[in-house]
């Protein structure tokens, strides 16, 4: 097993080599997790953004759905939890899904994978325990639901993660965004794909327990990488503009308020070949031909003051459009950067609206996302 | 120098007291992004909320370490917070205060105290 418990907070596979490393471990989703390394969280994101960074992310969970009879059965079961095509997803590809409630709000956001005869899952650490019920309940019929309990899962990010990466494992050369591998080490089989959530190229890597910490080290070994905490992990997300479950969405945001709209492919929408059919299908159908109430957006602060979450917005009088979800200050951009929900008379690129910070208004303006491009190798 | 258990340092000029925040405290902030000082000629109670400190991390505020009046503050950080993460007990300086007594100084923690207390 890959974990030990702690003081109630789980323990995984690489925690022995965070502190070798000087990590500071603190309390995340029930897990202790490095937060950032000696180098500190401003170093470790602009190491990220010009080189490589790695990022133990083993408190995700990583959910295997084996089908019971036959893969675009359980496909299809899985379109009735998400707004999401999967079946036209191909072999060796990978998506982005949203498990959807009743009322339109994201239950969770998560990547799934077509591997031929099963898919591959992996979800955000807050959300695994309920990820893993909700499969359980709506899937068992046409899949076995298999948390995969025995892999830690590594992130490495930043344009020269391929270089790295390919010395130890040359086939992840080829991969495009969006691809995935089961590719060997070292006599391992590694889970490879090319993909991450900062905004930059390089790859989300599966490696079994008892090679997870020859593996990060072998990684760490070579010129171009440097251990990267969660702290610099929310700052390079932020910056490229991607949502933080439980922050930027959660059940009560629709996909479609979340901008989260090309996340929804034309099959199922109005029209489409498997129109519909997934919770909350009634307010995100009509909040994509009518509009939603309310829109995610990018917002940038003049001046150098951050505006952090629950950062109330407004725009002539004392009454908020909309409110911070997710602020701070993005090293890459060099100056503070935010997004969050305002009404949508106000998502306009351009609106310049006023935050409350401690008690004073601070000009911002409504900003397009991501807020640093991205460098996918598409 | 004396020290506060807020993590603050005092150090007296001339009939003024210097006022910043330790490399412990620095370090545990991480890297700063943005300092808020306050007005010149506000006279403050020891515990108010003087300065707020913004790092990447999260915003933290700096309090009045005793009774007295701010009489000068530190602009560089204004454009070079990183200052605070550079020279926490030197150039990075927040404020200084005008004291009626500077006797209240003694009842703060000298270094070894200090050092003792973050062990």
């Amino acid at each position: 097993m890959g974990a030990r418990v702690t003081e109630n907070l789980l323990r995984l596979g690489l925690h022995d080599l965070h502190v070798a490393l000087g990590g500071k471990m603190v309390p995340f989703a029930g897990h202790e997790m490095p937060v950032q390394y000696p180098a500190g969280v401003m170093k470790e994101h602009l190491h990220t953004r010009v080189a490589a960074g790695l990022f133990d992310v083993s408190h995700m969970g990583q959910v295997i759905l084996q089908p019971r009879d036959s893969y675009e059965s359980v496909a299809l079961a899985l379109e009735t939890l998400m707004p999401v095509d999967v079946l036209g997803v191909a072999q060796g590809r990978q998506r982005y899904g949203l498990f959807t409630n009743e009322t339109g709000g994201i239950l969770d956001d998560l990547m799934f994978a077509n591997r031929g005869d099963h898919v591959f899952v992996v979800v955000n650490a807050a959300c695994k325990a309920a990820d893993i019920a909700h499969m359980t309940a709506h899937l068992s019929g046409v899949a076995e639901v298999i948390p995969v309990t025995d892999r830690g899962l590594l992130a490495l990010q930043g344009p020269q993660a391929e270089t790295a990466l390919a010395r130890l494992v040359p086939g992840a050369a080829a991969m495009r965004f969006m691809d995935v591998a089961i590719l060997p080490w070292a006599g391992v089989d590694l889970w490879i794909s090319r993909s991450g959530y900062t905004g930059e190229d390089g790859y989300e890597v599966s490696v079994p327990y008892a090679q997870l910490e020859a593996f990060a080290r072998a990684l760490l070994d070579q010129p171009e990488v440097m251990p990267i905490g969660l702290g610099a992990r929310d700052s390079l997300r932020l910056e490229a503009g991607l949502c933080l479950y439980g922050h930027d969405i959660d059940t009560t945001t629709s996909p479609v308020e979340a901008g989260l709209v090309w996340a929804i492919q034309k099959a199922r929408k109005a029209g489409g070949a498997r129109a519909g059919g997934f919770p909350g299908a009634t307010r995100i159908l009509d909040e994509l031909a009518n509009g939603p109430e309310r829109l995610r957006v990018g917002l940038l602060p003049e001046g150098r003051v951050p505006m952090r979450e629950h950062t109330d917005l407004f725009a002539d009088d004392a009454t908020p459009v909309g409110q911070v979800t997710s602020g701070g200050f993005g090293p890459s951009v060099a100056a503070p950067i935010a997004m969050g929900y305002v009404a949508t008379a106000f998502a306009t690129i351009g609106t310049r609206l006023e935050g409350d910070v401690r008690g004073k208004r601070q000009p911002v303006t409504v900003a397009s996302t991501p807020f640093q491009p991205t460098t996918y190798k598409r | 120098m004396k020290y506060t258990k807020d993590h603050e340092w005092l150090r007296v000029d001339g009939d003024l007291v210097v006022v910043g925040i330790t490399q412990h405290a620095a370090t545990a902030l991480g890297d700063v992004v943005f300092v808020e000082l306050p007005e010149v000629e506000t006279v403050v109670a020891e515990g108010d909320e003087v300065c707020v400190i913004e790092s990447v991390k999260a915003a933290s505020d700096i309090l009045a370490p005793v009774d007295g009046e701010i009489v000068e503050v530190n602009e560089k950080l204004a454009d070079s917070p990183s200052l605070v993460n550079e020279d926490p007990q030197g150039a990075a300086w927040f404020f200084k205060m005008k004291l009626d007594d500077l006797s209240v100084l003694d009842d703060l923690m000298d270094e070894d105290e200090y050092n003792e207390l973050i062990g």
